[in-house]
């Protein structure tokens, strides 16, 4: 031990002899960390501008008056805002349609994807039966299948069921969730088992157990569950674009890509006033979930 | 807790044999749902698309059995091979930026620094993750315009010429790796941030000691103790990316000519622009057995080379 530290001592003041640049840099950086600092500091600044700027490029572009959304040099902070392109984006899409149903079909997903990955995550966890594995693994692997694989099979099947270009055919296919079942089956093997045995004490059956003692444990676990399954389905395109024909059915993406379209590159803030417009509710989920949002996402990475 | 007073007492605990077979029959209604609506609108379709591989089908006319003439056709389509092509070379390209944009701030993150800026700086990396890929594509889609976009005029500031980004093949391909990056390197970050965060410090403060600095305590100490979610991080990454389809179809609608056409892109095109769902469900397929190959190798990769501690 203390021959490695002397080693590495002469190590360094060699290098500082020699003067080969780097070493000596990085020499000196050890006792004045200041120019690797700024290095740092200077990437990260510049990322976090990277990411930022396309955000505030995109609201204050759309609080230009839309006949000035082409003027160079472009705005990249909102001053002077004039609201015309959000009025011009209610004129031109029937915003409040496209929010309802975005809001109707997130929402009708978000509380069936916490109803049934609760029952069944905690059927996964806490009950006994056979085959328990084998239907678990079964379950985890429809992960792997991305959903244009099925998607045709999937739109016939629609089809099938006369839910041809309704809401319904986007809500159902949606509500099973693999992963939702998974984190609740993880949120219910961390709830002590205690509890259950303290019921099953006092005379309660299985389903009191999990009525009475373990749901109520397991809200925050079903509040990751549903904000997952808001902001992925809020932002959804593929599946509304293929399973919805009418505009009256379309989702808030699928409003603003045919805004664009009817547009061209006639008005810029007029499309991005759309774009900010249907960001808000992501933006307040991320503002108040962000927390929940992030443990959910990176639950299923650590398994 | 409320305790139930109506329970009678001298059966404190029920039978064992009782109390399973209840909890069979709960545990049945419970995954009811969940297996119900898995069977119906995922297994039951894969099993629809291994059987539509093999028929020529446009939905109008009875479907015609043509054995594997829809895998062959796929072999020689220059359009569907073009577009494996540029979703492999897609994925390549966008997994290692997003690996290392991810990995390189998440590490420079872990410096000293007051916490409010730490909690921004993540925010900030996090926070188009949560915004829609359609969105995304439609602002940068007029930051990237040749004429009056604002990316050709900051480089113009700097004395570089307006690049067409979305009329040239290979400038609309690097803006669709770009968008796609510059929206998902956030989940690798926080995946690293996580991994990075657990490392006990007496770690880092032992290589300290032994002479260990920089670049050699990244390699040497770091990144062994982050492998399992390096590996993770990857894998996830790599299965996001081979299903790419909202950035081109929104940004380039796959041109101009085929270069940012992806396999997703001719799988929606093919069933529902030419009512080729026989081919539609052959290409499908393909990218599935390119997805499982990516997860097999996983757990190849995982035993020889992640170190668990």
């Amino acid at each position: 031990m203390s021959s490695q530290t002397l080693h590495t001592g002469t190590d360094k003041h060699s290098g500082s002899t020699t003067g080969t640049p780097t070493i000596n840099r990085r020499y000196r950086n050890r006792r004045l960390p200041a120019a690797g600092t700024v290095g740092r500091f200077t990437a990260l600044a510049v990322a976090a501008a990277l990411t930022l700027g396309p955000v505030l490029w995109t609201l204050s572009t759309s609080l230009r008056a839309p006949s000035e959304s082409f003027n160079l040099p472009p705005s990249f902070l909102p001053i002077n805002p004039d609201f015309t392109a959000y009025q011009e984006v209610f004129r031109q899409i029937n915003v409040g349609l496209l929010v309802l149903n975005s809001a109707l079909v997130t929402g009708l997903i978000a509380l069936g994807q916490m109803a049934s990955a609760t029952l069944a995550g905690y059927a996964f966890a806490r009950l006994d039966f056979r085959g328990k594995k084998a239907i678990f693994s079964l379950v985890l692997a429809t992960m792997m299948v991305p959903v244009q694989v099925t998607i045709v099979p999937v739109f016939m099947l629609i089809r099938g069921m006369g839910l041809s270009d309704t809401l319904l055919a986007l809500i159902l296919p949606a509500i099973p969730t693999a992963f939702g079942t998974f984190l609740m089956r993880q949120y219910f093997l961390g709830l002590p088992n205690d509890f259950a045995e303290a019921a099953a004490l006092d005379g309660a059956g299985p389903w009191r157990i999990f009525r009475s003692v373990y749901v109520p444990l397991a809200v925050p676990g079903m509040a990751i569950v549903g904000i997952l399954a808001f902001n992925f389905h809020w932002n959804e395109f593929f599946r509304p674009l293929i399973l919805t024909i009418s505009e009256q059915n379309f989702t808030l993406p699928l409003g603003l890509v045919t805004l664009q379209g009817n547009l061209g590159t006639g008005s810029i803030s007029v499309v991005l006033a759309g774009v900010i417009l249907s960001m808000l509710p992501a933006l307040v989920v991320f503002i108040f979930g962000q927390r929940t949002l992030r443990e959910g996402l990176t639950a299923g990475a650590s398994k | 807790m409320t305790t139930t007073s109506t329970a009678p007492r001298q059966t404190v605990k029920p039978p064992a044999a009782r109390r399973s077979f209840v909890e069979r029959w709960l545990a049945m209604i419970f995954l009811a749902p969940t297996l119900l609506g898995m069977a119906l609108f995922t297994f039951l379709p894969i099993i629809g698309s291994l059987v539509l591989a093999f028929f020529r089908w446009d939905i109008i006319s009875a479907p015609q059995f043509v054995g594997f003439a829809n895998f062959a056709s796929l072999a020689e389509d220059p359009t569907v091979r073009v577009s494996f092509l540029n979703t492999i070379v897609f994925v390549i390209v966008a997994v290692i930026l997003q690996l290392g944009i991810a990995l390189g701030l998440a590490s420079m993150l872990q410096a000293r620094m007051p916490s409010w800026l730490r909690v921004f700086l993540r925010s900030t990396f996090f926070f188009p993750l949560v915004l829609s890929a359609a969105s995304v594509s439609i602002f940068m889609r007029y930051m990237f315009n040749e004429q009056f976009g604002v990316v050709n005029w900051l480089l113009s500031l700097i004395g570089i010429p307006a690049v067409p980004w979305l009329t040239s093949p290979v400038a609309s391909a690097a803006v669709v790796v770009l968008v796609y990056v510059w929206q998902n390197f956030g989940f690798s970050f926080l995946l690293f941030l996580g991994a990075l965060t657990n490392i006990p410090k007496e770690l880092h403060e032992a290589a300290n000691l032994d002479g260990a600095t920089g670049w050699k305590q990244f390699s040497n100490v770091t990144l062994p103790l982050i492998s399992p979610t390096v590996l993770v991080a990857s894998v996830m990454a790599i299965i996001s990316a081979l299903q790419v389809f909202d950035q081109p179809y929104v940004l380039t609608n796959g041109g101009p000519g085929d270069s940012t056409r992806t396999a997703v892109m001719v799988i929606f095109e093919s069933a529902f622009q030419q009512l080729e769902f026989g081919e539609a469900s052959a290409i499908g397929l393909v990218l599935t057995v390119l997805i499982l190959a990516v997860t097999a190798l996983q757990f190849r990769l995982s035993r020889r080379f992640v170190f668990y501690q």
